[in-house]
């Protein structure tokens, strides 16, 4: 019995003939790919397969690179690891309910992608929210932005080889958290805004804290800068380093930091100001060459201005109602929910079917801290969309980092990848 | 030859190079968290220091695994190759200068060779066939480069530290670590009154920076530590390695840092001589005591000075590494052919004429 069992296995196992074709090889394929400039496998140059668990790759992205000894001849990468069908989902869940799936898109700077998110629902219902809740996501959204600007360089300069400097941030980055802590409870997913409003009020002396915690940063960001600008061996990793210029921007359709660190002076708090953008003064930094080093300064100097622009917020901002006095978007307050009846039916229809948005489409562009963010959405009327597209900066940034680093060496990889500062959650979405 | 004092020297060499150890990662862990605004590990024992026994004990229970791609022969051998060497480097380095007991002449120092210097080249470059074995064994892309990275790297490093060092030889006309150190006790010139020593790093202080910065090179330290490459790399040669294997390398690293700490003590920092207010201690504590005390508390007073150059170097090992950002790979070697090479040799020609002319 045995026997006949091993002999019909051996047959079987002998008779399966090898195809070496199917796996891929070289000089075995049917189809020639001779005449395809971007074919990686085309002569026996080495191959390697950075990520999607690499620890340089930042998130799950995968980048295939024909190494000639350490300079990357060509390569190809590839994304889609983390999709969550956010855009899918914000068609099959209410207004209110797609806040929280906003969150897990830049996770980096989760409260900018609350605000852009707020913005457009309530420009498609035609709703205009109080000052104090505008004065309150304008400074969520910058202290979210130096968040994500630390996080970018820090990193970037942790791929390089200087950890410290990384860590002097955090430090601040944290400070930063606890500061978003107050606002909503969370730290990291924040679900801050709602639609026509916010989650809470700020708590008392919550502005007096940014502006301390603003002060703070500022000196840490002149000492991060100082262990780290001018450092030789920074420059050499870094200038002249994954150049993207600013033709290449333009038809990659680069925006934010890494768009002006090539000379294209673009901001849009700037140019289309939305919240009160209009009301404060800062300045747009560029730089001229759009290497790695560029994108560095550009979001050192960001930093800077965004702190500033908390500092004046903190200023200007003033006591006042948090809601839109629109009864379709208002959450009933817990009192009048418990206590009566029809406020106990209106969280019920609020919460289960949600509120009518009116028929039309909205697209609000903002300065997300990579660049443009925008929500693109197509109402038929009722409670959910009909199109939800998600425009991340990170998406039209990780095209651009296939021709950044042809030519480049294995080390300039992770640098190149750290400063267009892609986010996993953005891209894949 | 004496054996019982020889085999005693040995084991006090090896002892305390294993010691280094976990002291320096004790330091590495609690120095970076200092300059980097955190607190460190500072849960197990006293101010954490028991955090790396504990190390130990997890590397050695964890599971040795025979990994089927890689060729085990010399997947095995590797971290041997790369950690024995780095022990029998300190072979020659002399930790104290030599006194009279019992009637026996004893030197602190376990050989010394007349190679000298030429020997701890010769075994300290033996060290990278580990590394590359490693990184053939294993089998894996990313560990190849790395070896490879290495090789070249130590190749070119090793050059311009071989040349920086032919100034001290020079000066010294010795190859004898022993002589080297003791001739660092000589008056170099007087300064109010006070006689400054003739140490290598004053006479030869160009040969002192090439040969810290190629020292650091050789060590795979930031900014060299390219043929681990942590984020470019992953973890380079020893990407495959894990438990006691894994730790083997670890410990060469270490113990290399520990070796070319007290090769840059002995070449440019007087090696065993006293450190500055030393001598005035063991005079007013031993002054009045018996001669073979005073003997003893000399030699003792020399390792300390040893020690705590020793010491020093290795901090520096650390504080660099947590400072500074690491080279591309072509910059390394830019930077050795075409910087250290011509200044080193420069420092050659420069030192042979002073010497010539009798100025050294």
């Amino acid at each position: 019995m045995s026997d006949e069992q091993n002999s019909v296995k051996e047959s079987s196992s002998r008779d399966i003939p090898i195809d070496v074709s199917r796996w891929g090889f070289p000089g075995s394929m049917n189809v020639s790919f001779k005449d395809d400039k971007d074919d990686l496998f085309d002569d026996s140059k080495v191959i390697i397969n950075i990520g999607p668990t690499h620890p340089a790759m930042h998130g799950a992205f995968r980048c295939m690179a024909k190494l000639n000894g350490e300079v990357i001849e060509s390569s190809y990468s590839e994304f889609g690891y983390t999709h969550r069908a956010k855009e899918k989902l914000g068609e099959n869940r209410t207004y209110h309910q797609f806040i929280v799936y906003t969150d897990r898109l830049n996770y980096c700077s989760a409260l900018i992608n609350n605000v852009a998110y707020a913005l457009s629902v309530e420009r498609l219902m035609g709703i205009e929210v109080p000052t104090r809740a505008t004065w309150i996501r304008m400074m969520a959204a910058e202290i979210a932005r130096v968040t994500d600007h630390l996080i970018c360089v820090g990193i970037n300069a942790v791929d390089l080889g200087a950890f410290s400097f990384f860590l002097y941030g955090y430090q601040q980055r944290e400070r930063a958290y606890t500061l978003i802590e107050k606002l909503c409870g969370a730290r990291l997913t924040t679900s801050y805004t709602r639609i026509g409003g916010l989650m809470y009020d700020a708590p008392e002396g919550w502005e007096q804290e940014v502006k301390t915690w603003a002060l703070k940063t500022r000196e840490v960001i002149d000492e991060m800068d100082s262990l780290l600008t001018n450092n030789r061996i920074w420059h050499k990793r870094t200038k002249e380093v994954a150049i993207f210029n600013k033709e290449q921007c333009m038809k990659y359709s680069f925006t934010g930091p890494n768009a002006r660190a090539a000379g294209i002076d673009l901001d849009l708090r700037r140019d289309q100001p939305v919240l009160f953008y209009d009301r404060v003064d800062f300045d747009v930094p560029t730089a001229q060459i759009g290497d790695v080093f560029d994108r560095y300064a550009v979001r050192i100097e960001e930093m800077r201005q965004s702190l500033s622009i908390l500092i004046q917020c903190a200023e200007k901002i003033k006591k006042g109602p948090i809601w839109a006095d629109d009864k379709r978007t208002r959450i009933p307050d817990k009192e009048v929910v418990h206590n009566t009846m029809e406020g106990m039916i209106h969280h019920f229809k609020f919460f289960m079917t949600g509120f009518d948005v009116p028929e039309g489409e909205a697209y609000t562009p903002f300065e997300a801290a990579n660049g443009e963010l925008g929500f693109y959405i197509v109402s038929r009327g009722g409670p959910k969309a009909h199109r939800m597209r998600i425009r991340g900066p990170s998406f039209w940034h990780y095209q651009g980092l296939d021709p950044m680093i042809k030519g480049a060496y294995v080390g300039d990889l992770v640098g190149a990848l750290g400063s267009i500062n892609v986010i996993a959650g953005e891209l894949d979405r | 030859m004496d054996f019982p004092i020889l085999w005693m020297k040995i084991a006090v060499v090896l002892v305390g190079l294993l010691a280094t150890v976990p002291i320096m990662l004790f330091v590495e862990r609690r120095g970076s968290a200092l300059m980097q605004d955190r607190l460190g590990p500072n849960r197990i024992g006293p101010f954490g220091l028991l955090q790396a026994a504990l190390d130990v004990v997890k590397f050695l229970f964890k599971e040795d695994r025979a990994l089927r791609h890689t060729n085990q022969a010399y997947f095995t051998l590797a971290p041997w190759i790369a950690v024995v060497p780095a022990f029998m480097t300190f072979a020659v380095i002399p930790f104290a200068s030599s006194m009279d007991w019992d009637g026996r002449h004893v030197s602190f120092q376990i050989a010394n060779l007349d190679v000298g210097i030429l020997y701890c080249f010769a075994i300290a470059s033996l060290g990278v066939y580990g590394i590359i074995i490693a990184g053939w064994a294993s089998n894996n892309k990313y560990s190849l480069m790395g070896s490879l990275r290495s090789s070249a790297q130590m190749i070119s490093y090793e050059l311009s530290m071989g040349l920086s060092v032919i100034g001290i030889i020079l000066s010294f006309s010795s190859l004898k670590l022993g002589d080297i150190a003791l001739g660092q006790g000589q008056a170099f010139f007087t300064v109010f009154g006070h006689t400054i020593p003739k140490w290598g790093v004053l006479i030869q202080p160009l040969g002192f920076i090439l040969f810290l910065i190629s020292v650091f090179a050789e060590t795979n330290r930031l900014p060299f530590d390219l043929p681990e490459g942590e984020s470019e790399l992953v973890a380079g040669y020893h990407l495959e390695y894990g438990s006691m294997k894994f730790a083997l390398f670890f410990m060469a690293e270490y113990i290399n840092m520990a070796v070319a700490s007290a090769l840059v003590t002995t070449l440019f920092f007087g090696g065993w001589q006293m450190l500055p207010g030393f001598p005035y201690l063991h005079h007013v504590l031993f002054g009045s005591a018996e001669f073979q005390t005073q003997e003893i508390a000399r030699v003792g007073f020399e390792a300390l000075s040893f020690l705590s150059k020793i010491a020093f170097f290795m901090w520096l090992f650390v504080w660099v590494r947590w400072t500074i950002p690491r080279f591309r790979f072509d910059q390394l070697m830019h930077f050795g052919w075409k910087v250290m090479f011509p200044l080193s040799l420069l420092n050659v020609v420069l030192t042979a004429y002073l010497v010539m002319k009798g100025v050294l």
